[in-house]
């Protein structure tokens, strides 16, 4: 008990923009620095990995690497250098999906820089979701936007692989152009989601509707206090 | 007094500046004073003399790895062949092996893809060589063989005039060519297999402007109007080509050559394996002629040869 206490008060060294902290040893990078006095207005989100709103560049002591991580994710380690992006400039061109159809050709006509992909992987080692992001840039390159759709599945557009993608490729935008195809023009519609349209627009919710927007709000709390919630 | 620009470069401004102090004191008693460029970077040495320039190379060593893996899996058993159609990856990927035949290259490329493996997406294992590209020109013409062509064909190219033409990539360079970069025969060969009426086509090594074709339409147009224009006066139907680029500028870019050139015809361009298809008594949908990817609809030639 008394040897976990004591590694509980352990602290590391770690740079924040250049500015020497010392934090406690297990923290995350985004707790690290509001332990340090930092508040976030920017670079901060969901607190969970999903959002891609804390991109993290750092360095360690002695070694010539750039590393990049999600700020919620990486735990700090001693003598890191730890700067954020809160914000990655991408060329996003505007489309409209209705008129586009899943041609293979999409992919190049508004992204064609994609051709200057040199297969080098440098963004899949930058992705802090483990993602092939080299591998679903070729997918794009080939039009194949189902595989792209598949591989950047997890993708939290935080931008790390547009930053270093060395022929300034903006490989995130790209797989979200891939899935918004796949969601329109692959994947079976949801039968359920058009039955129940259906039914609201021929009235089916009407009366039960009109009861919510005529009750207290007193009543409103209650039956929001008392509503079905999914089991967890 | 002379007054020249002068680069003195790193090293003479640090481990050899005996060597620039000597020098320009020399040079300004003899007359001539040497201007220090107001700007100036490293000459750029290191990285023009190294021979790591792997960067451009990534991409078919990664292939080659990935077909290592296909036996690493048991996806093939000790296969180290890979098959291409296309000139343009059979080239890349057999000059890929060419390039790592000089031991520093391969050295530098192992370490790359060394430092890959701690990544999730990265490659698991280096390139250990060996693995061969095979065009599948190759294929027919030495795992199946001419013979065996023949003995398939159902419905034999009788009386199509046909003129062959292969292009750069699949000859040159003669380390990496199929055949003889001089005198190829695989595609007459096949096409004779098939009951066709080759056409001699004395451009059919010729290059067809490769990439040009989006800079340079007027060259192509030429080079196009070039390697057309000898087989059609020797009465040819049809050319067959090998690679998509040869077939894209040879095919698409008869508008440009006919502007210029008012005498040429327009006339189908076709990969070997579409006359394949249709003598070997394929269904029609793998004649590929319906896919809208022709820019000379081949088909009324077809249709009056009684091949669609």
């Amino acid at each position: 008990m008394s040897q976990e206490k004591k590694e509980e008060t352990k602290k590391v060294q770690i740079y924040i923009m250049g500015r020497e902290y010392q934090v406690p040893a297990g923290l995350t990078i985004m707790k690290a620095m509001e332990y340090a006095g930092y508040r976030f207005v920017r670079s901060c989100g969901c607190r969970g990995g999903f959002c891609g709103a804390c991109a993290t560049v750092y360095r360690v002591k002695g070694d010539y690497k750039l590393r990049m991580a999600l700020a919620c994710q990486e735990t700090v380690e001693d003598g890191m250098y730890i700067s954020q992006i809160p914000f990655t400039p991408a060329e996003k061109p505007i489309y409209d999906l209705e008129k586009l159809g899943p041609s293979a050709n999409v992919f190049l006509q508004y992204y064609p820089e994609i051709a200057k992909c040199v297969s080098c992987n440098t963004c899949t080692k930058a992705c802090p979701q483990d993602l092939e992001v080299m591998d679903y840039v070729q997918a794009a390159l080939r039009g194949d936007f189902e595989e792209v759709a598949s591989l950047s599945f997890d993708c939290i557009s935080c931008g790390l692989c547009a930053v270093r993608c060395p022929t300034e490729l903006v490989p995130y935008n790209i797989a979200l152009l891939a899935r918004r195809l796949y969601g329109k023009y692959v994947m079976p519609k949801a039968k359920h989601v058009e039955e129940r349209i259906k039914e609201i627009e021929s009235g089916k919710f009407n009366e039960e509707l009109q009861k919510l927007m005529e009750a207290s709000v007193d009543d409103l709390k209650e039956v929001y206090e008392t509503r079905e919630i999914e089991p967890e | 007094m002379i007054r020249l620009p002068y680069y003195p470069g790193c090293a003479v401004q640090t481990t050899a500046r005996n060597y620039s102090i000597s020098g320009v004191a020399i040079a300004e008693k003899l007359g001539i004073e040497l201007v220090e460029l107001p700007k100036w970077n490293c000459c750029g040495v290191f990285p023009f003399l190294a021979n790591d320039d792997i960067m451009r190379h990534l991409a078919p060593i990664r292939n080659l790895i990935h077909v290592q893996e296909m036996n690493e899996k048991g996806i093939v058993q000790n296969e180290n062949r890979v098959v291409t159609f296309c000139s343009m990856c059979y080239h890349t990927l057999k000059e890929a092996n060419l390039f790592l035949k000089d031991p520093e290259k391969k050295e530098k490329t192992d370490i790359f893809f060394e430092r890959e493996k701690e990544f999730v997406g990265g490659v698991k294992e280096g390139y250990k060589g060996g693995v061969e590209a095979l065009d599948f020109l190759e294929v027919l013409k030495d795992i199946v063989g001419y013979d065996k062509i023949a003995e398939e064909v159902k419905k034999p190219l009788k009386g199509l005039k046909v003129a062959p033409y292969y292009g750069c990539l699949v000859l040159r360079p003669r380390e990496i060519g199929i055949d003889d970069p001089e005198n190829p025969t695989i595609l007459e060969n096949i096409l004779e297999a098939l009951g066709a009426e080759v056409i001699d086509n004395p451009n059919r090594i010729q290059c067809c402007g490769s990439y040009h074709t989006v800079d340079r339409r007027d060259i192509v147009a030429e080079l196009t109007y070039d390697n057309l224009i000898y087989p059609v006066r020797s009465g040819a139907e049809v050319i067959v080509t090998c690679c998509p680029l040869c077939t894209f500028n040879l095919d698409f870019r008869q508008k440009d050559a006919g502007k210029l050139h008012r005498d040429l015809q327009e006339i189908p361009v076709m990969y070997y394996t579409q006359l394949m298809a249709i003598a070997l008594g394929l269904d029609k949908q793998f004649y590929g002629v319906d896919l809208g990817l022709h820019y000379v609809d081949p088909k009324p030639l077809l249709e009056a040869k009684n091949l669609y």
